[in-house]
């Protein structure tokens, strides 16, 4: 070019898109750089046939995280469930939808339970046979709470991976300690004067698990494909604990259409209420910073389970406590592009 | 089964498969073709998506055919086109509409250095088919007629192809050996073309040359005139021979001084040749504002910047040697100019008068049934004339008077011809859906990787002024066609095949798109709600 090239600032303000980058798929680049989900080839770990909701958040996330996992691992994994939605809808006996070995014991002890198959895996001379292990938010933040931390403690070498859906969904939509705050749920109906599910409970497991010091600890969404199976790949590449915790809309639980599911988790992340990163060995390595930062609204009214938010067109104040949060993340975590 | 159950077991194992869960569905989703904004606003009827699809592989041979499917000048309508396309394109909403006619351009120069022919057409129908006047019009009629397989001869009165391409538009816009490269490209594929050979009688020519049908795109080249009384030595041209002189051997004498009178395109071509001819002031004078000028504002620019300048809301009331009367006008409450009775005086070697053309409709004095409107041939929805078998377009038809409506005339004309020589039905012209913005999930888009963007700002920046400079190199072309949305139209980028909770879309391989397994498809909608260009629809089910 005869002229002067541009400094890289003036540059770097131009917005060029190039054509279906975020998509799962790109007929543009090579079959090997394509997404596992891109391909026929890809496992379908979790079939067809199931019963989970229209537009279930959860049963995408696992079918996505497994089938990458199991290329990961050349197809040598075992995963083990606790009780919730997904074992409920995948295995109502004697159907099943998982083509890969799969196991399911209690509510609480999928970790370890997990824990004992990455054992006999090593001692009967199969190291190559990886394990992962897998629940909901209840099976994971409440009632495996305990199991889990002590596998992460003794660094066992299982990945373990939440479907977190913010409540316990096939029993009715009850409260768990994953649900937010001002969230309808059976538990924390919209009645008195602060309806909805109360501000400062719960906790965000993601921490915990990094306050572990575990090899390896990320947050990925149905929302990033791309980000979420290169999450589950590099988690395959630790030996040792691992935790994922992927964030899986519940059309039936949040009162939202069936088709908005990938919509809500990517309103979760642009909004800040859903920070997307990764952790090695106790410290943030990489955080997924937001792309187009939306106001906490867009998310809240997609929402049934919000909706007493927005009554009589007065907003309420606790919109505002929600928007605090997530500005609270967006500073914590760095989620804007200084 | 012979194995025998365990304890309180009695139903075998097996999979979810089992369990058709389509039964859920209240809306199922339907892949669908919707019709690209950009297409949809291209007069020569481009199919854009489709064509840009191709480059964006890499594949500019396959992109060329595609293209030249509709239209066979790629090359000129990479310069002289006003891209209409690039006004309605879908990507505009989201930073700056897709630079379709740069990538044209690169094609159509792209296949004139490959030397990439147009082939021959398998089967001859035996039907001969004469065309008037070799300018876009006739040129494309010429060349849809041949791929359809009829004998097509061309008769142009002036000594080469091309009409206003190449007797009006100028050279800096559209350089002649590229109106050389496409036209012979067309007669190569056994299109027989005579120059100095003017029709002067329709009816004679038909029925000497055993005609069974013909296209008439004479154009209009008889410039307008405005009465000015001139005295004195006056110099007053018509921009129309000015520019047509430009073709000749010697350049025409305009002076140091020029003022043009008039506010289209062919204003600014005129002001801006003079220029080039070396006249140190070029001034346009127009009765009304620059809002109401009918040239393209970019043109606009590009005459200002090259120091052309302008006098608005005037008009000329005489001129006396060199000497002009300019009075001034205000817009009335329509718009229209209305005089107000102040004058000045303007001193100018040469007047050009830029005041429109009319059309020499001379040809068809002795054809019964021709009906005439504004001065231009009424043609029916199908391009006839009121003589059967007559066909009209371009210039001398009612249109918007562009190298690109004239290409789209030709084409039209070509499949109404065929269509009236093989005694079939008018081709039926049903068009898809727009592919609206608002059907569109621009979220997959994303910004290009840093190291492409230096690059492709410069050519952008190269691309603003079009026809001047120069073309897009493959890099940076490749780049631009990859901007494309491919708004209503499966680019198979694996979403609705990713995005299923259900495993119920089958991916059918490259080239084949997908289908719906409607076994298990439970008619959620995230495949639509997900599919970037808005190719899948959610229909209610029949229940
Ligand atoms: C100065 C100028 C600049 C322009 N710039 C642009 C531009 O940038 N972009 C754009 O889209 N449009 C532009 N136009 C308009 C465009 O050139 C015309 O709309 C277009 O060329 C019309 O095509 P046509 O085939 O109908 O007629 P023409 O191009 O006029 O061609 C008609 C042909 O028929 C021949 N002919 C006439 N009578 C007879 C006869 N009796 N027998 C045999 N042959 C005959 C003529 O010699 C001529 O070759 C411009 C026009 C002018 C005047
Ligand atoms: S983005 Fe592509 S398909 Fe859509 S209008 Fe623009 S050029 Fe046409
Ligand atoms: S989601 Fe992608 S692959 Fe599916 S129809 Fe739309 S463009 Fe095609």
């Amino acid at each position: 070019m005869s002229e002067a090239p541009r400094s890289m600032e003036t540059v770097q303000k131009l917005k060029f898109y190039q054509k279906g980058t975020h998509t799962v798929g790109n007929r543009l680049i090579s079959e090997a750089e394509r997404n596992v989900q891109a391909s026929i080839e890809r496992s379908n770990s979790l079939t067809c046939g199931h019963r989970a909701c229209q537009g279930c958040g959860e049963a995408l996330g696992a079918r996505y995280a497994i089938d990458a996992a199991m290329r990961a691992a050349n197809n040598q994994l075992i995963a083990v469930n606790a009780t919730g939605c997904l074992e409920v809808f995948t295995t109502p006996y004697p159907e099943t939808s998982w083509q890969m070995p799969w196991l399911h014991s209690l509510f609480g002890n999928a970790a370890a339970v997990a824990t004992g198959v990455a054992a006999a895996m090593r001692v009967t001379g199969k190291p190559q046979v990886r394990t992962v292990a897998q629940g909901g938010d209840g099976g994971t933040t409440d009632i495996g709470f305990g199991c889990l931390s002590g596998m992460f403690e003794r660094n066992d070498d299982v990945l373990y991976i939440c479907y977190d859906n913010e409540g316990y969904m096939n029993t009715g939509v009850q409260r768990s300690s994953a649900t937010p705050p001002a969230a309808r749920t059976a538990t924390t109906p919209t009645l008195g004067t602060e309806p909805g599910n109360v501000f400062g409970t719960g906790k965000f497991v993601p921490k915990i698990a990094v306050a572990h010091d575990i090899p390896y600890v990320a947050t990925a969404s149905v929302a990033d494909l791309h980000d979420l199976e290169a999450k589950v790949t590099r988690a395959m590449s630790f030996q040792g604990a691992r935790y994922i915790h992927i964030n899986v809309p519940c059309p039936l639980g949040w009162g939202a259409s069936s088709g908005d599911t990938i919509k809500l988790a990517r309103l979760a992340i642009e909004t800040g209420l859903f920070p997307v990163f990764e952790a090695e060995h106790g410290r943030i390595t990489q955080v997924r910073k937001i792309r187009k930062r939306a106001p906490v609204t867009d998310y809240l009214k997609l929402q049934k389970r919000y909706a007493h938010l927005f009554k009589g067109g007065v907003p309420d104040p606790r919109v505002a406590r929600i928007q605090a949060m997530a500005d609270r993340n967006i500073a914590d975590y760095g989620l804007v592009e200084a | 089964m012979a194995v025998k159950h365990p304890y309180a077991i009695t139903l075998d194992v097996g999979t979810s498969r089992v369990n058709h869960t389509g039964s859920w569905r209240t809306l199922r989703p339907e892949y669908v073709d919707r019709l690209p904004p950009c297409n949809a606003a291209c007069p020569a009827g481009e199919d854009i998506q489709g064509w840009l699809s191709h480059a964006e592989a890499g594949d500019y041979e396959q992109a060329f055919r595609a293209l030249t499917a509709n239209n066979p000048l790629p090359a000129i309508m990479g310069r002289v086109c006003y891209h209409p396309c690039e006004g309605a394109c879908n990507r505009a909403q989201i930073d700056e509409a897709v630079g379709i006619n740069a990538v044209e351009r690169f094609l159509g120069d792209l296949a004139i250095e490959k030397g990439w022919g147009f082939a021959a057409p398998d089967k001859d129908t035996g039907k001969k088919v004469l065309v008037v006047g070799a300018g876009p019009a006739g040129l494309s009629a010429a060349y849809h007629l041949r791929r359809l397989g009829h004998a097509v001869t061309i008769r142009e009165a002036g000594p080469l192809a091309g009409g206003m391409m190449r007797f009006g538009i100028p050279k800096y816009r559209l350089p002649r050996r590229i109106i050389d490269a496409e036209v012979a490209r067309i007669t190569a594929m056994g299109v027989t073309l005579t120059l100095n050979d003017k029709v002067d009688d329709i009816e004679k020519a038909m029925t000497a040359g055993g005609f069974d049908a013909a296209f008439l795109a004479v154009g209009a080249h008889i410039a307008k005139h405005a009465y000015i009384p001139a005295a004195g030595a006056a110099k007053v041209l018509d921009a129309v021979s000015l520019l047509r002189s430009m073709e000749g051997e010697e350049p025409p004498l305009l002076g140091r001084k020029v003022v043009v009178y008039g506010g289209g395109n062919t204003a600014l071509d005129v002001a801006r040749t003079a220029k080039r001819l070396g006249a140190e002031e070029a001034i346009i004078v127009y009765r009304r504002t620059r809002e109401k000028m009918p040239a393209h504002d970019f043109e606009l620019e590009e005459a200002l910047d090259e120091g052309i300048s302008m006098k608005w809301l005037s008009t000329i009331k005489n001129v006396d040697g060199g000497v002009m009367q300019i009075e001034k006008m205000k817009l009335d409450d329509k718009g229209f100019p209305q005089p107000t009775g102040e004058y000045e005086t303007l001193e100018a070697d040469s007047l050009v008068l830029a005041l429109g053309q009319d059309v020499d409709l001379s040809l068809l004095d002795k054809c019964p049934g021709i009906e005439i409107e504004n001065g231009v041939v009424k043609v029916a929805p199908n391009m006839m004339t009121g003589r059967q078998g007559v066909f009209a377009g371009g210039d001398m038809a009612p249109s918007e008077r562009t190298v690109t409506v004239a290409v789209g005339h030709g084409k039209k004309a070509a499949r109404h011809i065929d269509a009236y020589l093989r005694g079939a039905d008018t081709p039926s012209t049903e068009k898809h859906g727009l592919a609206s913005f608002d059907r569109l999930n621009t979220w997959y888009y994303e910004d290009a990787p840093a190291t492409v963007r230096p690059m492709i700002t410069a050519a952008r920046r190269i691309n603003t002024f079009d026809e001047v400079v120069g073309g897009l190199d493959e890099t940076n072309a490749l780049y631009e066609a990859r901007r494309c949305l491919s708004c209503g139209n499966c680019f198979e980028c694996d979403n609705c095949y990713g995005v299923c909770p259900d495993n119920a879309v089958i991916k059918l391989g490259p080239g084949n798109r997908f289908r719906i397994d409607y076994d298990y498809c439970k008619g959620c909608g995230l495949c639509a709600a997900e599919c970037p260009c808005g190719a899948i629809d959610m229909v209610p089910e029949q229940l």
